[in-house]
């Protein structure tokens, strides 16, 4: 399995965000993508989950386990916010993303219960997510990249509010996913710990009118 | 599929779901007809199809806004619209969530408030009947509406007036529907079929007109 991203560029109103990014990642392999605010980090994943149309370009996920139309469908997007719904319990929430999200093909994924223990929650799984604190919360959206497999991860900036042990904790998670042959994109600014990534700079702005900025 | 059944009707009846604000809102405005019109009994029953239908019409619309914007503020809309699973349906089966929760307590309202406008039985069998055939147009209607002010901070406002020319000829039918029972000559099923027909033919433009706003309004 392979992720290959061809000439990427992506526009928001007038400007290009950014253009031209090309990368491939194996199977076990991560990217860690890296830049300043505002260079386009973001957007790029969201362009990978396809959630933004590129302006031009494409990715692909290439020799996946099953044949996949988009390279969404074989990912799960971590954004900068949790997916989880305050009102319903930890479980409740959990619960649904997995019989909604099914596994992708010859993966299996956790229970809900050993997905809240590997995060180190599983003894507030009963109570309302919206009762939780910012950390805590953002944990248990990183317990939702369990209850369900698939073999892509794109990560936006997925350790904020987390403090150094849920920071280690995470890097486990990552290591596990690749160690099952798994991809992982995570744009950070924090040093993941993880070891042997590939890194992406970005760049930031490409003005389409420079001469309007002069 | 069934999951995301069961969440939205969980969520509508936690805090903050709002599943009885319709109905109470229907409530409120027909409960307060009466006073306003006065206590002429035959002029109330004579106006009660129509004012049910148009409490009922503008109950449905509240809250219709919420059926996206809420998965969108939270990040829950990214991951929906990610899968594999053909967001039509999945729209679809918001839009019956939807209704179980707002539109089914309206039509099991409607009988006693027809009482309260002095409506005979056979009215108020007529009046619940449509409004079971005609509420669930309304929703799929407000769903395309929904779908297009996604994006729009304030939004509840917008939703009811793109959607609310759609839902007028449901309106119409569903009220004529109703006279046609009671008064003698008019066949009840031609107005009512057609509600029926008007039915089905949303629950298929509402979803993919919804499934097509949700991918554009994407940011």
């Amino acid at each position: 399995m392979r992720l290959v991203a061809e000439g990427l560029s992506a526009r928001r109103g007038e400007d290009l965000i950014f253009q031209d990014i090309s990368f491939e990642i194996a199977a076990g392999e991560a990217l860690v993508v890296k830049g300043p605010n505002g260079s386009g980090k973001s957007t790029l994943l969201r362009v990978l989950a396809g959630l933004l149309p590129a302006e031009a370009g494409t990715a692909k996920l290439l020799a996946a386990a099953q044949p996949v139309e988009r390279l969404s469908e074989a990912a799960h997007y971590l954004g900068h916010r949790n997916a989880m719904k305050r009102e319903l319990t930890v479980e409740e929430n959990l619960a649904f993303w997995k019989a909604f999200l099914g596994d992708f093909a010859n993966g299996a994924a956790v229970s809900v219960d050993e997905a809240a223990e590997s995060v180190g929650l599983g003894s507030i799984a009963h109570l309302p997510f919206g009762y939780l604190s910012a950390g805590q919360q953002r944990r248990m959206a990183m317990a939702k990249l369990l209850v369900a497999w698939r073999p892509v991860w794109i990560l936006d900036e997925p350790t904020a509010a987390l403090d150094v042990d849920a920071e280690k904790m995470f890097t486990g998670l990552v290591t596990t996913h690749l160690a099952r042959g798994g991809i992982a994109i995570a744009a950070t600014h924090q040093p993941l710990g993880l070891e042997g990534v590939k890194e992406l700079r970005m760049e930031g702005f490409v003005y389409a009118h420079p001469e309007a900025w002069a | 599929m069934i999951a995301l059944l069961l969440r939205d009707l969980k969520l509508s009846v936690r805090s903050g779901g709002g599943a009885l604000i319709g109905v109470l809102f229907f409530m409120t405005v027909v409960a307060v007809i009466p006073f306003g019109v006065g206590p002429d009994l035959n002029l109330l029953s004579r106006i009660g199809p129509a004012i049910l239908w148009i409490g009922a019409l503008l109950a449905s619309l509240l809250g219709l806004d919420r059926l996206f914007q809420a998965e969108r503020e939270d990040g829950s809309l990214d991951l929906l619209l990610m899968q594999e699973t053909p967001l039509v349906l999945t729209v679809f089966v918001k839009c019956v969530a939807h209704w179980i929760a707002t539109g089914l307590p309206l039509v099991i309202a409607s009988p006693l408030l027809g009482l309260f406008m002095n409506m005979d039985e056979v009215a108020i069998g007529a009046t619940t009947l449509t409004l079971l055939a005609g509420t669930p147009a309304i929703t799929f209607i407000g769903a395309a509406g929904a779908g297009i002010a996604v994006a729009l901070p304030r939004g509840g406002l917008l939703v009811s007036i793109l959607v609310l020319p759609l839902a007028i000829p449901v309106l119409i039918f569903g009220v004529s529907a109703v006279y046609a029972a009671i008064q003698e000559p008019a066949p009840f099923l031609p107005p009512f079929l057609i509600l029926v027909a008007l039915n089905l033919f949303f629950a298929v433009i509402g979803p993919v007109a919804a499934a097509a706003a949700l991918r554009l309004s994407s940011d």
